[in-house]
């Protein structure tokens, strides 16, 4: 039985636990069907040319793990950013909990997407937004049929939320191989800001595979910066599905840091839907060994004097993979936008790959637009001149890496998690810093 | 302190330098002068160990030993530095963070403990006043940005700061203002001790009336062909090289 369909006749399993009457199930059943016509992605489509699902396929995947698994907060502590005061929404295979949590409900809500999707006081806002900013696309489908649980945040009108929130998602491994379908939905109302960290962590060696939908809504003059982790173990696998729907004056920020996993694909998706909104998107991807990391973007402006800046750095060594793939779509409309892309990547092994695409349609005719991508080597002058200042080369590559990948966390808003980062990257490149970058 | 003896070296098949010998002690200045393509830089390149160069003959003595196969990491532990024409810009480290590491790889080398914290900063204090360099310039990332004058005098600031027994200042006043020069030979000649040596390679005298060299050495297709004191800037100041290519096919 392929995956496909064990996840098919699972679905009925499911509809025995969830509310068959309510609008939400109808959006379940037109997406189940939706998948049974589609099915997974193959590398026949052209956003899927350098990345096969095919080896995360074959696992015989559990779907519903049965016991909630309780875990002691000083063994998963190091996953959090616990150095600051955050709200955490935690989930262990899939399920809410409590334990490890720490909600909300006074001024803003970061709670539970199951509480939303079931009370009635939140239908207005379920109906208003729930499945609203996604496409028509298999995975996201299959994540939609099985909707059930995930983070619900809503920053209400001109509040700032007073700390991060975390949302954090384990997978214990209780079941031999476990397949998880988290649902999240964040609404920043008019002027409200908040930050997120969005985390998928695997507790042990058995295969995971998380098929993640975040649905985002930034609307008028808001603004929202969203950090995402990855850096599980080489069983793990992540297809994290993000939409975000800007209303205008907006700024809104992704950065994806991917250290680890077997597989991740990275589909993020901005549309900007007024006028003199900011998206940013910001990457950095170091991996070894036969991992394989896929950043899928898209930035669609569709009106005037917008703003897009991306900015994507991979450093591949061993067999790993590497795979930008960035379009940039200006409608005729959206005239004087500035869209900017890069995508810079440094191969230290030859048994390394990466593919760099950028896409730019654009059909307006008064807009800034540039990319760049490079796959490289070292700069060999940067090289000569550390050197000449009693680096030795070996410590001088580690330098030049480190540099270059942490080029991208100037934005990092929040100090502790650039710290964290920084460290990791110096520890994944091999370099004692002598000191705080 | 430096024997250069009979140096030839080539870049892309190419000689460019055509038997270079060159004494250096400790306390001295001196100034390599030459017209555009002489070879000047070459030589520094070739001192400090760039690898694009292929001595294909000679040798380079530092302090009694043959530093030719030297890496130029080696020839820094021992005291070597290179102020760079243009120097390279490296986003992502901060001037601090890299003179830090430069220090510290150096003492390394030389089997001594890091430099603690508190010492280094008292010293990038002391030297970034040297040279008139603001606290704020120093968090910046490495030369990027910065202009012409910035980025010599971030030079400067780090052979200040490492202390180096010969110091080679590549075109040090070219792209800088009157006002930059000053503050940058005033550093240069404040670091000047009796046991450490400068060689200076400059285009024009301008920078010998503030850094006064010992000597003077011309610099044509890849040969000394002339050495002299201070005077002999001076001279090739109103006459220009002419009349000293002139002098050689004379002797010819």
């Amino acid at each position: 039985m392929t995956l496909k369909d064990k996840l098919i006749s699972s679905y009925l399993l499911f509809e025995e636990n969830v509310d068959l009457e309510s609008d939400i199930h109808k959006q379940r059943d037109e997406a189940i069907k939706f998948f049974v016509e589609t099915g997974f992605p193959t590398k026949k489509e052209e956003a899927w040319k350098y990345t096969s699902l095919k080896p995360i396929l074959k696992e015989d995947y559990n779907f519903f793990p049965k016991k909630e698994d309780a875990l002691d907060y000083k063994d998963v502590k190091k996953y959090f950013i616990h150095d600051i005061d955050t709200y955490t929404i935690v989930f262990v295979d899939g399920i809410f909990s409590s334990q490890l949590s720490n909600t909300t409900h006074e001024r803003i809500d970061a709670c539970l997407m199951s509480s939303a999707l079931n009370k009635d006081k939140y239908k207005p806002v379920i109906d208003k937004y729930f499945n609203k900013a996604v496409p028509k696309d298999g995975m996201v489908s299959l994540n939609t049929a099985f909707t059930r649980e995930g983070a619900y945040i809503r920053i209400p009108k001109n509040i700032t939320a007073e700390k991060p929130i975390q949302i954090l998602n384990f997978s214990t491994g209780n079941q031999e191989a476990l397949m998880v379908q988290p649902r999240n939905l964040i609404i920043l109302e008019e002027g409200a800001e908040t930050e997120i960290i969005e985390r998928h962590q695997s507790l042990t060696e058995n295969p995971v595979l998380t098929n993640v939908v975040t649905e985002v809504f930034v609307e008028k003059n808001a603004h929202l910066d969203y950090y995402k982790i990855q850096n599980d173990h080489t069983s793990a696998s992540l297809i994290d599905n993000t939409f975000i729907k800007q209303d205008r004056d907006s700024s809104a920020s992704v950065q994806t840091f991917s250290f680890g996993g077997k597989l991740t694909r990275n589909n993020l998706n901005f549309y900007q839907h007024g006028e003199n909104i900011n998206s940013i998107l910001k990457g950095v991807t170091i991996i070894e060994g036969k991992q394989h990391v896929d950043h899928n973007t898209l930035v669609h402006h569709q009106e005037p004097n917008c703003e897009s800046h991306q900015d994507y750095k991979g450093i591949f060594s061993g067999k790993s993979v590497g795979v930008f793939n960035g379009k940039i779509l200006v409608d005729k409309v959206a005239q004087k936008t500035n869209a900017f892309q890069s995508n810079n990547n440094i191969l230290i092994d030859d048994t390394a790959t990466c593919n760099s695409k950028p896409q730019l349609e654009i059909f307006a005719d008064d807009v800034k637009c540039s990319h760049g991508c490079t796959i490289g080597q070292m700069d060999e002058e940067a090289l000569y001149y550390l050197q000449t200042r009693g680096i030795p080369y070996k410590e001088a590559r580690a330098l030049l890496m480190f540099a270059f990948a942490n080029k991208v966390l100037s934005s990092v808003r929040i100090p502790e998690i650039k710290k964290r980062i920084t460290k990791q990257i110096a520890l994944k490149i091999g370099v004692e810093l002598g000191f705080d970058a | 302190m430096l024997k250069i003896k009979n140096l030839h070296a080539n870049v892309e098949g190419q000689e460019i330098l055509k038997g270079i010998d060159l004494e250096i002690n400790p306390g001295e200045v001196h100034a390599i002068m030459g017209p555009n393509g002489s070879g000047k830089s070459t030589l520094a390149s070739v001192i400090a160990g760039n690898e694009d160069f292929e001595v294909t003959e000679g040798d380079i003595i530092f302090e009694e030993s043959n530093i030719s196969e030297l890496s130029p990491d080696e020839r820094a532990h021992k005291g070597i530095f290179l102020s760079f024409q243009y120097p390279v810009e490296i986003p992502g480290v901060s001037v601090t963070n890299f003179v830090r590491t430069s220090i510290n790889e150096v003492r390394k080398a030389r089997n001594l403990e890091p430099m603690p914290a508190k010492d280094m900063l008292k010293m990038i204090k002391e030297k970034s006043e040297l040279l008139k360099i603001d606290r704020k310039f120093l968090s910046r990332s490495l030369n990027e940005g910065f202009s012409g004058g910035e980025k010599k005098r971030n030079e400067i600031f780090q052979m200040a700061m490492l202390e180096p027994k010969l110091a080679i200042l590549d075109e040090t006043d070219s792209g800088l203002d009157i006002d930059a020069i000053r503050v940058v030979s005033d550093g240069v000649n404040q670091l000047k001790t009796k046991e450490n040596a400068t060689l200076m390679i400059t285009h024009y005298q301008r920078l010998l009336d503030y850094i006064i060299p010992d000597y003077v050495h011309v610099l044509l297709d890849g040969k000394i062909v002339k050495s002299g004191g201070k005077e002999l800037a001076k001279e090739l100041e109103v006459r220009g090289y002419d009349w000293i290519k002139e002098e050689q096919i004379a002797s010819l």
